[in-house]
């Protein structure tokens, strides 16, 4: 265990400490301006009437409970594909199943038009 | 004990500062090969043919002014180009370079670390990066920001199932989730490759590699024409050039996964493993310059049905097939 994840956070350190000196080194070495319209957010020139957060389409959050879903079923298939060579027939036939199931719900979605962007 | 800790430092200090020379010169590679493809000469100026512009253009970006925009979330906007640009550098880790090599009596292996999650691993960070694009959207309180944050999010969870489901049918013959041993598996013949076993998969995961780390015809976090910059329109200086060479790091990457997975990674006759490797990693960054040079952006509608309608389906009975030809 210590051998396989200790490099890694050798690694890790190096990257972060890169990151760092990328991110904070052009304090020291950038010239510093002060002036309000710089640090005001970017509109193509016009000055910003309202917050940026509004509300969002809903078809940001289908598509995101849609991926937990599906991306669960990928979970489900790793291990199975790791040992499908032992179960045979009998593997394909219960994942089969199980991706069916699942895609039922998948045709639901895409008959609902979730995946519709007009 | 002692030693081994010494080997594993040396190793990552090696490979991290390859990896770090690779993309800076990743960026040359690019604008000089888009260039040629447009029919101009590029970056020439600085150096013999222009080798030294990646250095200048870091020298130019640390002298840049740093500041945060007053409505921003002044931690989550710091903290994004950093979760952008380590997890395609740590996901190096897994990748094997050459074999196993003896030096003075110790085995030593040419990777940094031989988990045996080492596919698990990869798209995990793959998914962590998508937490910078999406944070750095969210906190920039800018309204193209936040449109490029939000379609990034959707459109790289979509491309992340095709992604996760693509090399479900190369597991299943591989059997293993440890890179090095995949590239093992692949040695010897160029027909043990797995590109000839799973043409559908490797197809499948590139373009969702594409997707995974904002390349051309994916780019609509961007968008440049229509969206500024995106979800990086209010970074200034180096803080930008972070999610730029976050973006080169994640293509390189993904090549090195692609070569390793597909193509035997460093395995091939005559040459050194390692200049095999180099070889494919090069040979995949070209075609991912190659598409940018050649392709238009894709329509937001069109990008996500193409995911979820075309993509998703097509893994499956990737999956599908392999299974029965396995079984029968």
């Amino acid at each position: 265990m210590f051998e396989t994840l200790f490099p890694i956070f050798v690694l890790a350190f190096f990257a972060v400490l890169t990151v760092l000196i990328m991110f904070y080194l052009p304090e020291i070495l950038g010239p510093k301006t002060k002036s309000k319209r710089k640090y005001s957010p970017y509109e193509c020139g016009l000055i910003p009437q309202t917050d940026a957060r509004e509300r969002i389409p809903i078809k940001f959050y289908l598509i995101a409970i849609a991926f937990v879903v599906f991306d669960l079923e990928v979970v489900f298939l790793y291990p199975w594909a790791i040992i499908y060579k032992d179960l045979g027939l009998f593997g394909l036939f219960e994942m089969g199943l199980f991706i069916l199931i699942l895609l039922l719900g998948f045709f639901y979605i895409v008959g609902k038009g979730v995946l519709k962007w007009e | 004990m002692l030693l081994s800790i010494f080997i594993d430092v040396v190793k990552v200090i090696v490979v991290f500062a390859g990896f770090m020379i690779m993309i800076a010169y990743t960026t040359w590679f690019e604008r000089r090969m888009v260039a040629f493809i447009q029919s101009r000469l590029g970056p020439n100026r600085v150096g013999p043919a222009g080798l030294l512009q990646p250095i200048a253009d870091a020298f130019k970006l640390l002298f840049k002014e740093p500041f945060l925009p007053e409505k921003s979330n002044k931690v989550l906007f710091s903290l994004a180009p950093m979760i952008a640009f380590i997890p395609p550098i740590l996901a190096v880790a897994v990748v094997p370079i050459g074999d196993t090599i003896t030096i003075a009596g110790r085995k030593v292996e040419l990777l940094i670390s031989d988990l045996n999650i080492g596919i698990l691993y990869v798209f995990a960070l793959g998914s962590i990066g998508v937490y910078g694009l999406v944070l750095a959207g969210w906190s920039s309180n800018s309204k193209y920001s936040l449109l490029g944050g939000l379609r990034s999010s959707a459109q790289m969870i979509s491309y992340e199932i095709g992604l996760g489901l693509s090399v479900v049918g190369l597991l299943m013959i591989a059997q293993t989730f440890s890179i090095a041993e995949i590239v093992r598996q692949q040695s010897g013949s160029v027909l043990n490759w797995y590109f000839f076993k799973q043409p559908v998969a490797f197809f499948l995961f590139f373009i969702c590699a594409m997707a995974e780390s904002n390349r051309l015809p994916f780019d609509l976090p961007e968008a440049e024409s229509e969206l500024v910059a995106g979800y990086h329109t209010e970074y200034p200086g180096m803080r930008f050039a972070l999610f730029f060479l976050g973006e080169y790091a994640h293509m390189i990457t993904v090549s090195m996964v692609t070569a390793s997975l597909f193509f035997g990674g460093w395995s091939g006759p005559f040459l050194p493993p390692i200049v095999w490797f180099l070889i494919k990693v090069v040979a995949f960054l070209f075609i991912y310059v190659w598409v940018r040079g050649t392709l238009p952006r894709f329509r937001y509608d069109q990008l996500m049905r193409f995911g979820w309608l075309v993509i998703f389906p097509l893994t499956l009975v990737n999956i599908l097939v392999t299974g029965l030809v396995m079984v029968l």
